[in-house]
């Protein structure tokens, strides 16, 4: 029994396990300590499944004396409490689900159990996905593990404050809109989000369907690409899901940089951003030179139209998917409904939070007769112009390159009154969802004293290259390390 | 565009949603500004661009038409109390 085995990374812990240093259930009950202790305070889980994760961790550690070891056996990790979990509470962050128990998994649960992976709970995020503080939970706020009187970001809040507080060492997330990449650059992890398509959405409650992707809050790239290699493939539950070969993601994580191309983008890298987050940045960039790759700076002229863009279509498709909240079938149900208007009618009124419904009601105002053609076909048109301009620049360079946030960490509070403030947090990370594009955030430096990520951005199931350079990035540098002092 | 209160009223309708009358001040302010910011996409020059409704201009994949078996119904009317015989229950609609 190691005390330290909360600061192993997922790749340590596989080794550890496969050379018999530890068990999985000695290393599910050190985590399950710590989460009921010193991480109680942090808020990041909504539900902790004690029972079953020992259950599952000894049947796992049965498994591997039989010889019988999966790719991910034994390895514990989170999951953001959008995925639904056949038997164990799913609430996504709403009063609307307090007490929905789903009867099936999402496949990203099914695919990670049947590779061994072992389930400890259920993290807090904002109400339905829709926020970038995770202040829009109706199970309270969760406190950035570098500094408590801050943000973690979210909308996967809860994964990123238990992955960086050594918690446990992975957590899915979902991102519509930077909901994966902004926490991790907010509290120093690296976040994946995939092509849209790479992962199946089957059991991801939908916010926005053309934007949502599942993906990974890690504390390394070489733990993002082994968890990707188990989440991602064509799914025939989702038809949105691509088929297209999954890569292994991990053997090709040590091949050189040498002479790959990467863009700055000119409109990201502005006088707005936090000079210390931009010095990190400029860092960043000549530690990519210094691998070899070449850095040039290139331009997205239409991504300045990304955020307004974004808050029209979002909106829309989520009006359209929580229109199946109607006290029915599943979800909060009032009491004596007068009616059936009044048990539809009531029951979304209690049920929702102020900014799902302040999107709800923004999509039905996009998309009602005789503002359609205004706001939704107008947005959809610009984002066509967004993505153009991706492709036009992956023409001329491999990779992008930016930062994740404009600024590092934000006191909780400090945004709640203005939604366009809050909105404005994702102006750099929007512009990947919109092009359906695979997008990383990794640790690269501080700004008062808080974590700064690095942005990259690929061409469509460019995965592969993208975390073969966040790998290079961090064999060459150790940001990616760092723990928070109180959860060291 | 502008948005008062005539228009949450509508909207909230649409959406099924009602508002208490404390809450109505917030809601006028906070989604006009939300209206008042998306409106600079008006700006975009936008003749003859076709519409994005697919992130990777990808169809829709298709399934051979057939039945297959699916979770059972119990399994999934256990997410709620308000059933009988295999049906949803809702208040009264016709008289």
């Amino acid at each position: 029994m190691n005390d330290r085995m909360h600061a192993w990374t997922l790749t340590e812990t596989r080794a550890a396990l496969a050379d018999g240093m530890t068990t999985s259930t000695e290393l599910v009950r050190h985590l399950l300590d710590r989460v009921q202790g010193a991480g109680e305070a942090l808020n990041a889980f909504i539900t902790v499944d004690v029972e079953r994760a020992l259950e599952r961790a000894a049947a796992s550690d049965e498994r591997r004396r039989t010889g019988a070891a999966r790719s991910l056996e034994g390895l514990p990790i989170a999951h953001k409490d959008i995925f639904c979990t056949r038997g164990v509470r799913t609430t996504c962050g709403s009063k609307m689900l307090e007490n929905f128990v789903p009867p099936y998994d999402a496949t990203v649960v099914s695919n990670l159990e049947a590779a061994g992976a072992v389930v400890i709970g259920k993290t807090n995020m904002d109400e339905f996905a829709m926020g970038s503080s995770n202040e829009t939970s109706y199970f309270g706020d969760v406190r950035n593990p570098w500094s408590t009187a801050c943000s973690p970001g979210g909308s996967s809040g809860g994964s990123a404050a238990a992955v960086a507080a050594r918690l446990v060492a992975a957590a899915t997330g979902t991102d519509t809109g930077g909901s994966i990449r902004q926490p991790a650059a907010l509290c120093g992890l690296t976040g994946l989000k995939p092509t849209y398509g790479r992962v199946s959405r089957y059991g991801m409650i939908a916010f926005a369907s053309s934007l949502d992707q599942a993906g990974t809050l890690t504390r390394s790239a070489a733990d993002a690409a082994m968890l990707l290699s188990v989440m991602a493939g064509a799914d025939p539950h989702d038809s949105t899901s691509v088929d297209v070969p999954v890569e292994d993601y991990e053997a090709e994580l040590a091949a050189s940089v040498k002479g790959k191309r990467i863009g700055v983008v000119r409109e990201f890298m502005v006088d707005g951003n936090d000079p210390e987050n931009s010095a990190a940045l400029k860092a960043a960039f000549d530690v990519l030179r210094s691998l070899g790759a070449e850095v040039v700076e290139i331009s997205l002229p239409n991504i300045g139209l990304s955020v307004p863009t974004y808050y029209v279509v979002a909106p829309a498709e989520c009006s359209s998917n929580l229109s199946r909240f109607d006290g029915v079938r599943f979800g909060h149900r009032v009491s004596d409904p007068e009616d059936l208007q009044d048990l539809y009618t009531r029951s979304r009124a209690e049920g929702f939070g102020d900014e799902v419904k302040r999107r709800i009601m923004t999509g039905t105002y996009v998309l009602s007769a005789g503002y359609y053609d205004a706001y939704y076909l107008k947005a959809q048109q610009v984002r066509r112009l967004i993505s153009a301009d991706f492709q036009t620049a992956f023409e001329q360079v491999d990779l992008l390159a930016g930062p994740t946030t404009p600024t590092c960490a934000f006191r909780l509070g400090e945004k709640t009154d203005d939604p366009i403030t809050m909105y404005l947090n994702d102006i750099y990370t929007i512009g990947a969802n919109l092009a359906g594009l695979p997008a990383i955030s990794v640790p690269c430096g501080y700004a008062q004293g808080l974590p700064v990520g690095l942005q990259l951005v690929a061409p469509a199931f460019g995965e592969s290259q993208l975390l073969n350079l966040a790998h290079q990035y961090q064999l060459a540098t150790d940001w990616h390390t760092h723990a928070p002092e109180a959860f060291a | 565009m502008s948005i008062d209160q005539s228009d949450i009223d509508k909207l909230a309708q649409l959406s099924r949603l009602e508002f208490a009358e404390s809450e109505h001040a917030d809601f006028v302010s906070k989604l006009g500004s939300i209206v008042e910011f998306v409106d600079q996409l008006q700006a975009a020059e936008t003749d003859g661009v076709l519409p994005m409704a697919h992130p990777l201009d990808l169809v829709q994949r298709l399934r051979p038409d057939t039945a297959n078996p699916n979770i059972d119904r119990d399994a999934l009317q256990s997410t709620t109390d308000a059933v009988a015989d295999g049906l949803y229950l809702v208040p009264k609609v016709i008289e």
